[in-house]
């Protein structure tokens, strides 16, 4: 188990202390699983979600010299160290500090973008991108349709951690994923591990579409994985079954992944067998993938942490319904944020925890 | 050319007019001046400046530049009274916002600098977009929602794009255009190009927060960006003074220079532009409040007579028309004829008329057009119709 938990995610911790405690360093999960020999078996260093994020953006400026990152103290390091040492090696032409101005900040980045440049722009926390919303939805996502393919902003990725923490409160803890995914002519993508993240987002950048890049903010340390250190990027919306099962299928993305495999695990103590889905691209998403799946299971669980009400997990379960009614013998289960503002100290009754998801499973397949 | 002189050698007119009337009663039907020595002219008023020297009032022109300026805006106004028509007959549908009153911005922007600058503007482009050499066909075609537009009919009165000349195009959203200039002027600095970028927005827009953010980060990074507000008194259906705390927009930059220019005067609106273009490449950004003035409302819902009053259309009209001015200045300088004028007037409806029956003739686009240009091809999109059984087109 512990070999295949840590090609998915990095290694989860035996230890059952805090929630989402599941990586440790992927040389010493594939260690264990090898019987001590790893360390010298492998030359990929370990990297977290943050260095690997870092690695991918080194890349992007290394190998297009018309790339540019800029976000509120980037060339700092940025809040999270995800841009630490880019300004010193690319130089402050190249990234930069922006005012605190995220409208300005996505409008920049998309004349800059509209110039034939790849503009990384760095919105600090996912729950400040509101203020961009109009900048990304009316002028990003319809530069390429309203000017009848003139021009586009299709280097324009805009990265964002999202997520909960365990204890960012109302403004530092939000999952806006579903917003942008009503938006045609963007892309969504969230990554769920350090070699995901640095893949994803080399795709992201290099990908011909402006796209928003949400990082889950919760495993920028926690989540450790042997990272290639080479230049590779994975597909955009392809999903991945990263665990095969036949009785359910469960569908998530980003860190709420690791909830649902540690309820996986649960779940099989119980003799169930659940099939697990990434679906890394949330827009335009792989419905092949999911619904392949669900015509194997006939029952789908949806989890992520954003509210229920509206949330992607409803534009899954319709699509899903739509396609495999009659395959279907239980109804959808949606096990998601509360239809709450987030919260500070209910935090843990918010989140759609592990135990919440057994429920769920339980009750789907026995329904 | 026979009637062409400088502006200082009124004899010399005096003496050549007969002439000239027998010229173009007689087989040369172009007797108009083309020609370009260099001829001085005052501008209207003065120019106010807020942290900078503002320019000098006397304009360098010639007389095939003042002949040019009639000849371009008035067929930008006639483009304009012809899309009220068709507008009103149902042949252009969705919004429509017409920039009759304000050409001489237009004009004397582009007489100021180059292709290699970038404009960008909001929604009130089409007479931009002419500017930058756009054709009337590819106006029409757009307008109507052809094939044949410069946004192959996807994009509409509000979407008029052309990238080889640098015109970043029509946006629809009130001053969301300007961050995007900012962008233009900074990837401009990055290529040391000595290229600048226009971004034009309203006094409307001037109320916009994001505007200040474009200007904060413009005037941060130094970059080459001039701020064009065109202040036509009426951010929609609001008088300017109803809105804005301080109408004097070109101060409103604070710690970025501004220069108030008369922009119903195309020649003064070329002076300031080309000295903000060396402005904003020696010492980074600047604003250009150009007080212009719309005939019509601010879109076509809006007849443009409920919060204004008639006679202050037609005073504007009588006193301050850019059209007329040019005319006056050319007829006083002796370039051209009134007779002469009015056939340029003449050929240019035709022009308009010609173009609007061409842009009938192209075909909308095609109903798969629908889907693309949403993504690029090739990453695996799908699109759905209403129907998601019958309308489904897999891109490939």
């Amino acid at each position: 188990m512990a070999t295949s938990a840590a090609q998915r995610f990095g290694r989860r911790l035996a230890s059952s202390v805090p929630r989402r405690r599941f990586s440790s360093s992927a040389a010493a999960a594939a260690a264990a699983a090898t019987g001590g020999s790893a360390v010298q078996r492998t030359q990929n260093p370990s990297l977290n979600l943050c260095s690997a994020i870092n690695q991918a953006l080194h890349i992007a400026l290394d190998t297009d010299p018309r790339s540019y990152v800029f976000g509120e103290d980037v060339s700092f390091g940025g809040v999270f160290r995800c841009t630490v040492g880019l300004a010193d090696r690319f130089g402050k032409g190249r990234v930069f500090n922006t005012p605190l101005c995220e409208q300005g900040i996505v409008g920049f980045g998309i004349g800059l973008a509209a110039m034939g440049n790849r503009a990384v722009a760095e919105i600090q926390f996912a729950d400040y991108i509101f203020p961009a919303f109009d900048q990304i939805v009316n002028e990003a996502a319809k530069f390429r349709y309203r000017s009848g393919n003139q021009f586009n902003c299709g280097g324009l990725t805009i990265r964002a951690p999202y997520g909960a923490v365990g204890h960012g409160g109302h403004y530092h803890s939000q999952s806006p994923e579903a917003f942008f995914c009503h938006v045609p002519g963007i892309k969504v993508v969230i990554p769920r591990s350090p070699s995901q993240a640095k893949g994803l987002l080399l795709s992201c950048i290099r990908d011909p579409n402006p796209i928003v890049f949400f990082e889950p903010k919760w495993l920028y340390r926690l989540a450790v994985e042997e990272v290639p250190e080479h230049d590779y990027t994975l597909p955009l919306s392809e999903a991945e079954v990263i665990r095969e099962g036949t009785d359910i299928t469960m569908v998530g993305w980003g860190a709420q992944l690791s909830v649902m495999e540690e309820a996986c695990l649960d779940a099989e103590n119980d003799g169930i067998s659940c099939e697990l889905i990434d679906l890394k691209t949330l827009l335009p998403w792989d419905k092949e993938t999911v619904e392949a799946s669900v015509r194997k299971t006939g029952r789908l669980l949806i989890s992520h942490e954003a509210p229920v009400t509206g949330g992607f997990g409803a534009e899954i379960s319709a699509s899903i319904v739509e396609r495999c009614f009659l395959r279907l013998q239980a109804p959808v289960a949606r096990i998601c944020g509360l239809d709450t503002p987030f919260p500070l100290v209910f935090e843990p009754f918010y989140l759609p925890t592990k135990n919440k998801i057994l429920d769920a499973i339980k009750s789907t397949v026995n329904y | 050319m026979a009637l062409s002189r400088a502006a200082s050698s009124p004899s010399r007119a005096a003496l050549l007019k007969p002439l000239a009337a027998a010229i173009s009663s007689s087989l040369f039907r172009r007797s108009i001046s083309t020609d370009t020595t260099p001829i001085t002219v005052e501008t209207s008023v003065p120019f106010t400046a807020h942290r900078c020297e503002a320019p000098s009032r006397t304009v360098e022109t010639t007389a095939e530049e003042l002949v040019g300026f009639f000849r371009t805006m008035a067929l930008m106004r006639r483009a304009e009274i012809a899309a009220d028509s068709l507008y009103k007959a149902k042949l252009i549908r969705g919004f429509c916002h017409l920039y009759d009153g304000q050409e001489a911005v237009a004009i004397g922007m582009e007489a100021a600098i180059t292709k290699k600058d970038c404009i960008i503007t909001a929604y009130r482009d089409h007479c931009i977009y002419l500017g930058r050499g756009g054709t009337l066909l590819d106006v029409f075609a757009e307008l109507m929602g052809r094939q044949a537009g410069c946004s192959k009919g996807k994009g509409g009165s509000m979407h008029f794009y052309k990238k080889d000349a640098g015109f970043y195009g029509g946006h629809g959203i009130v001053g969301a255009q300007i961050p995007l200039g900012i962008g233009l002027a900074f990837a401009q600095k990055y290529k040391k190009d000595e290229s600048v970028s226009f971004a034009l927005y309203g006094d409307g827009a001037a109320n916009q927060g994001q505007l200040f953010e474009a200007l904060n980060m413009a005037a941060l990074w130094d970059l080459p960006a001039i701020l064009v507000c065109e202040n036509n008194h009426y951010g929609m259906g609001t008088a300017e003074w109803r809105a804005a705390k301080s109408p004097a927009y070109y101060k409103r930059g604070d710690y970025v220079p501004g220069l108030k220019v008369d922009g119903m005067d195309a020649l003064a609106v070329k002076q300031a532009c080309k000295f903000a273009k060396e402005h904003a490449l020696k010492n980074g950004p600047i604003i250009l409040e150009m007080d212009t003035y719309r005939y019509h409302g601010h879109s076509m819902s809006d007849p443009g007579s409920t919060y204004r009053t008639r006679d202050e259309i037609s005073g504007v009209r009588q006193e301050r028309d850019p059209i007329e001015r040019i005319r006056k200045l050319v007829l006083s300088l002796d370039l051209a004829t009134e007779k002469e004028l009015k056939d340029i007037e003449k050929e240019v409806r035709k022009e308009v008329d010609d173009a609007i029956a061409q842009a009938k003739e192209s075909p909308m686009p095609d109903p798969s057009e629908l889907f693309t240009n949403v993504y690029v091809k090739g990453y695996g999109v799908e699109s759905f119709g209403a129907d998601r059984k019958e309308v489904r087109a897999v891109l490939p």
